[in-house]
């Protein structure tokens, strides 16, 4: 009787869901980890000025009203306060929820759904944003029917 | 003719009480859950679990001995050197990753029971013995070992005890793979290079007798290297031999940047 030949079982075998495939992206991991930090400290400096200028200065809270807003984004200097917040809080936290997909997702079918959700979000919401920003204005014209403030210059 | 006076060894300053007596070691009763697993028997882990009478000087591993010689011989477990030295007997003690030789049972909590099972994020092929291969594969691919330029030098190579110094706790590695399998990120991504291939290659990228230090940087700059690290900090409170992991790992990160930007 033919004895039966049992593979060695320590004969460099690595279950394939260790070993590494994919080759790697250049630097990208490296500049994302670094984006992660630098972005990340200035959106300290960004996000508490935001807040304290919105929430706390001059009326505080009781002052935020379309007025407000647009009398803000009449400024050029709020203009790209605001577009800088948008685009590197955008960046930031897309990448951050791309880091836990990573993290957490333990299929690739998975990971690639899900990432798909997000940098589609991620688009909508950088361009509506950035759309807003540059074409918002505060005296709009609807119907014929100018929508006149008294910040609004007259007609 | 003198001789020198040889100074006597000064006495004992531990007291111990008149309760103790001499040669008396403590016993207490303990229950052990261990996670067997055998894919030859059922697809199924389960937990077994043994009342047993220890003594105060007993470690986990005396008790899976103890399981393992005189109640169930088919409690499969490696261990080898039994004094924390080899790395064999890494496993989940309590929820937490340890070496069962230098765990003492005294240490944990012996009002409940002592949960055993295998370490998490690596194939289990049978109760608490894992596949290390993935591990070492990692390993391997770091380079754990001394890579030179030119020729020999006619002398030993000499080096500083400051340069020395200078990777002295990544060279304590026993290679026992509880850093790599408390990370979570290795957990669910088995790609990942893990603390424990990073430790080792932190041992030769700052070892300045060492000139492959760029390659190394190179392997761990990859998308499965150090930035997938997310400074959870579970591998330094793993470790048992101390080595302050996480600490290794950001010290090779900053190598990769500061090479590279
Ligand atoms: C206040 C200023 C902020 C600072 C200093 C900051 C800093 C950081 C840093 C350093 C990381 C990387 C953590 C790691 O790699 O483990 C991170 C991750 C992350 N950040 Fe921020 N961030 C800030 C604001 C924001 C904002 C406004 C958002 C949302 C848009 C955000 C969303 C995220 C997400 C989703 C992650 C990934 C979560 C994680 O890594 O655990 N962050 N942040
Ligand atoms: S770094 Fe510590 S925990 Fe990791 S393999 Fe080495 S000795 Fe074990
Ligand atoms: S048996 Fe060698 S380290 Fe525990």
């Amino acid at each position: 009787m033919a004895t039966p030949t049992i593979d060695s079982p320590r004969s460099g075998r690595v279950s394939p869901g260790y070993s590494r495939t994919s080759s790697s992206r250049g630097n990208f991991e490296m500049i994302a980890w670094l984006f992660m930090r630098l972005s990340g400290a200035i959106l300290v400096v960004l996000i508490f000025v935001h807040l304290y200028i919105n929430l706390v200065a001059g009326d505080g809270i009781t002052g935020i009203d379309f007025g407000f807003v647009a009398g803000k984004w009449a400024d050029p200097f709020w203009q790209v306060w605001d577009l800088t917040l948008l685009w590197l809080s955008m960046l930031h936290g897309t990448n951050g929820i791309r880091v836990i997909i990573n993290d957490y997702a333990d299929k690739n079918s998975t990971r690639m759904w899900l990432k798909g959700v997000l940098y589609t979000a991620t688009v909508v919401i950088v361009v509506l944003g950035t759309l807003v920003i540059f074409t918002f204005d505060p005296c709009p014209v609807i119907d014929g029917v100018a929508h006149v403030a008294d910040y609004c210059p007259a007609p | 003719m003198s001789t020198e006076t040889v100074e006597k060894e000064p006495a004992s300053k531990i007291d111990l009480g008149p309760e103790v007596a001499g040669g008396e070691i403590p016993t207490f009763d303990i229950t052990l859950k261990v996670r067997r697993y055998n894919p030859e028997v059922s697809d199924e882990a389960h937990w077994d679990e043994w009342q047993l009478t220890m003594y105060g000087t007993d470690r986990v591993l005396d008790a899976l001995h103890k399981v393992k010689w005189e109640h169930d011989g088919s409690v499969s477990f490696r261990r080898s050197c039994a004094h924390g030295v080899c790395g064999s007997d890494a496993m989940r003690i309590n929820g937490r990753n340890r070496l069962a030789c230098k765990t003492l049972l005294k240490d944990l909590d012996t009002s409940k029971p002592i949960l055993v099972e295998p370490i998490k994020g690596l194939p289990v092929e049978k109760d608490l013995i894992v596949d290390m291969e993935p591990f070492f594969q990692s390993y391997r691919e770091i380079m754990p070992f001394l890579i030179t330029k030119g020729h020999e030098p006619t002398k030993e190579r000499l080096q500083s005890a400051e340069e020395r110094d200078r990777y002295d706790d990544t060279t304590k590695c026993i290679l026992c793979a509880a850093c790599t399998s408390s990370c979570p990120v290795f957990w669910t991504d088995g790609q990942y290079f893990g603390p424990a291939a990073i430790v080792n290659a932190h041992r030769f990228i700052f070892d300045s007798r060492d000139d492959a230090g760029d390659m190394r940087l190179e392997i761990l700059n990859d998308k499965e290297g150090v930035w997938r690290c997310r400074t959870t900090f579970n591998c330094s409170e793993a470790c048992p031999r101390g080595i302050q992991v996480t600490k290794a790992i950001s010290e090779v990160k900053q190598a990769i940047l500061t090479r590279k930007v």
